[in-house]
């Protein structure tokens, strides 16, 4: 494969409710930040590719207007993924394999607020069998924290604690949403909201948007004094309905690590997109992660959770230890659909 | 690094208003298996999927690969979801060829789709978002004001658009999947037809179908074992530009003229009209023939009305366009691009059945969606490029 590296990676301070900027006006600011760091200019970029979601706005083609946020003219060529913009990553990493062009720009926007996002997330099920009976995404996710449970796979305690660490790390990022210094103890005096989870189980509703700027070979290293070169990417989806599936394993997770190759070298540092605090015990064990691995110093989506950004913003956040010197080997996560269904899983090093 | 890829599999639903026989995965099983049989393969050989349609309001299903991964045999396997607005159909199978020409898979399954009767697209087109005017007139209110202009800058004939839904409804006629079937279909009925947004008649207007369209893409050492004749990939290109800002030209838009010049480099072409046989053109109202024939540089500005009235789109002119019957006699919307794309490669792999072209050597699958802002383009041939 072709040495592909993110470059440059920028995000809005995620917000529980952001009223004042349209999704247009709140990619902008993140677009040309992404492209400053990663020293390409938008009239230089290859390629450009996006994920977004029509039904989080609740319009269609919701992604056409956001192209202004581009500046995509002279026209540009350009792609968009009605998914997490991690997989807009993936396109953007596929089209560089193909040789012809070497640099790519990739966002994600979302606006998790506009709608119950409870009820939205429910239309991603099978419509004749599921959608109708109205399970909404937390409650689907405390049938799978409640089967981990029963499989002696994870405590309450252990949940509590993924909380409080993540809102904890989460003080240090600028971006985060959801930090502060939690107690176990504390949190697990509070009642549930979908027992077994707990609110501090579940990720906070967030708007925001987030750009990756990807460059190939040469490209990279000059633009780079130290690039996160991507050495696996790959993804992967299992069974729709839950009672298809083990809940409380991700199998679509473990071979799309095995692919990416995460287990072949040490791993200093995971951003693992777990919206709920059980999910990133059953990621750990997927990806075969060792205790010694840092997981989510960003606070990942515990701290901040766009839909449709959080997946793009792990691979942003992890490859930035890198660019940052922080870390030599890193693993980025993203999911989509109930449980855990789909998932994707990069891994990136430094070489400098 | 970068890898033939060939067309060895295309199987297509018959297109409906209503499709009450089936589900949305009913559907897109029906023409995925067909593209299986034809390539001689089962769900077990396929290494990834990617689907592609319009919005997910037209069906109500919010990200439906998820839904719709167990049906497509995707377990344990990547699938992905393209939505790139009318031109979905197109870039889905881009996308899905560059995961052959990549070299990451052998053979990827690809499937386009809507299925418009289990919810109302009318509707989903005018939803009134904050702050923004809504037009209350579906894509057809939006693109009247285009077709306008083009018949004043151009000074062409008015039964210009007339004509070719005459020719492609004829031409649907010999096509068993395509919707419209209208054996009598006369210029003069199409100018009785009420007029819906002037300048385009009911007549002249795409139906709105349930229906699926697939096909398998295949390696280089892939198709060397399929059973039939494969189309090769020769180019393929994906251009857009913003909606609406001041100068820019809706009726010959930028991004169509930039990707047509993108996909004919990259499939060696320096004089489309002569070197391409036939083409699949995106014509969802009867006059984007006539503008898109100048837009793709097949023929002179100002002079594409002329190909029509001279009948050089019809099936014996010099460049014949939707052989099919185009979208004008089929449209679910999110698979009419990746139609255009299975057409064309029919055609150079001598499959199209009754509605074939004698000797295809290259042919050119169109598609255009948003405000006439996204173009995907892809030339296949009948040898490898």
């Amino acid at each position: 494969m072709r040495d592909v590296a993110v470059v440059g990676f920028a995000q809005t301070a995620y917000a529980r409710s952001e009223l004042e900027l349209n999704e247009t006006e709140m990619l902008m600011p993140v677009i040309h930040q992404a492209l400053e760091r990663g020293g390409i200019p938008q009239k230089e970029i290859g390629f450009t590719v996006s994920g977004s979601c029509d039904y989080l706005a609740g319009q269609p083609f919701a992604f056409v207007m956001a192209l202004d946020a581009v500046g995509a003219w002279p026209p540009i060529r350009e792609s968009h993924v009605e998914m997490d913009g991690a997989w807009a990553l993936y396109e953007a990493w596929v089209r560089l394999q193909c040789g012809d062009i070497d640099s790519a720009l990739v966002y994600a926007f979302g606006k998790s607020s506009l709608g119950d996002i409870r009820d939205v997330l429910t239309l991603q099920l099978d419509p004749y069998y599921t959608q109708p009976l109205w399970p909404d995404s937390v409650s689907m996710a405390a049938l799978q924290a409640r089967a981990t449970l029963d499989a002696g796979k994870a405590t309450e305690r252990e949940m509590a604690e993924i909380a409080a660490r993540s809102r904890r790390d989460a003080r240090a990022n600028a971006a985060a949403q959801v930090t502060g210094d939690f107690n176990a103890d504390a949190l697990l005096a509070e009642r549930y909201i979908s027992s077994p989870l707990r609110k501090h189980d579940c990720p906070p509703i967030s708007d925001g948007a987030a750009a990756i700027v990807l460059a190939a070979g040469d490209l990279a290293q000059r633009v780079s004094k130290r690039p996160a070169w991507i050495t696996g990417i790959d993804h992967r989806v299992e069974a729709h309905g839950l009672g298809m599936r083990d809940l409380t394993a991700s199998a679509s997770t473990r071979i799309a690590g095995e692919r990416a190759g995460v287990g072949e070298g040490k791993v200093d540092v995971a951003e693992l997109h777990a919206p709920f605090t059980h999910q990133e015990i059953i990621l750990r064990e997927a990806l075969g992660l060792d205790d010694d691995v840092r997981v989510n110093p960003s606070g990942g989506a515990l701290a901040a959770n766009a839909v449709m950004v959080a997946g793009l913003t792990r691979i942003g956040e992890a490859a930035q230890r890198i660019i940052d010197g922080d870390a030599n080997r890193v693993v980025a996560h993203a999911t989509s659909g109930p449980c855990l269904q789909q998932n994707l899983v990069c891994v990136m090093e430094g070489r400098s | 690094m970068s890898n033939r890829v060939a067309v060895i599999g295309v199987g297509q639903t018959k297109y409906a208003s209503k499709r009450p026989d089936v589900s949305i995965a009913g559907l897109l099983r029906e023409a995925a298996q067909r593209a299986l049989d034809d390539a001689g393969l089962t769900y077990a050989d396929i290494d990834a999927v990617v689907i592609g349609k319009a919005p997910d309001m037209f069906e109500g299903v919010m990200m439906p690969e998820l839904y719709l991964a167990d049906a497509l045999g995707a377990n344990g396997k990547p699938i992905m979801r393209v939505h790139t607005a009318g031109s979905v159909g197109g870039s889905t199978a881009i996308v899905a060829s560059h995961l052959v020409e990549a070299g990451i898979h052998e053979r990827v399954l690809t499937v386009a789709f809507e299925k418009q009767s289990e919810s109302d697209a009318m509707w989903a087109l005018t939803v009134r978002p904050p702050f923004q005017p809504s037009t209350v007139g579906g894509a057809g209110g939006y693109f009247a004001p285009y077709i306008r202009a083009y018949m004043r800058r151009s000074g062409a004939p008015a039964d210009t658009g007339m004509r070719t839904v005459v020719k492609d409804r004829l031409n649907a006629l010999k096509n068993p999947y395509a919707h419209l079937h209208q054996p009598d279909i006369t210029l003069e009925q199409v100018a009785a037809s009420p007029m819906l947004w002037d300048p385009i008649r009911y007549a002249e207007t795409c139906p709105s179908s349930d229906g699926a369209c697939a096909m398998v893409l295949a390696s280089e050492s892939a198709a060397a074992k399929a059973p039939g004749k494969p189309a090769w990939v020769h180019g393929t290109a994906m251009r857009s530009e913003p909606t609406m800002f001041a100068g820019r030209d809706q009726v010959n838009p930028q991004a169509g003229q930039d990707c047509a010049r993108d996909v004919y480099k990259a499939a060696g072409i320096t004089n489309p009209r002569k070197e391409i046989d036939c083409a699949e053109i995106y014509v969802p109202f009867s006059w984007f023939e006539a503008m898109w024939m100048e837009n793709l540089g097949i023929a002179p500005l100002g002079e594409g009305w002329k190909m029509v009235q001279e009948g050089a789109t019809g099936m014996d002119g010099d460049f014949p366009v939707n052989m099919s019957g185009g979208v004008l006699s089929s449209n679910p919307i999110g698979a009419s691009g990746m139609i255009r794309y299975a057409e064309a490669a029919m055609q150079v792999r001598g499959t199209a059945g009754e509605h074939q072209l004698d000797g295809v050597r290259k042919a050119m699958g169109h598609a255009y969606g948003g405000g006439s802002q996204f173009f995907s383009m892809w030339i296949v041939g009948s040898e490898k490029p």
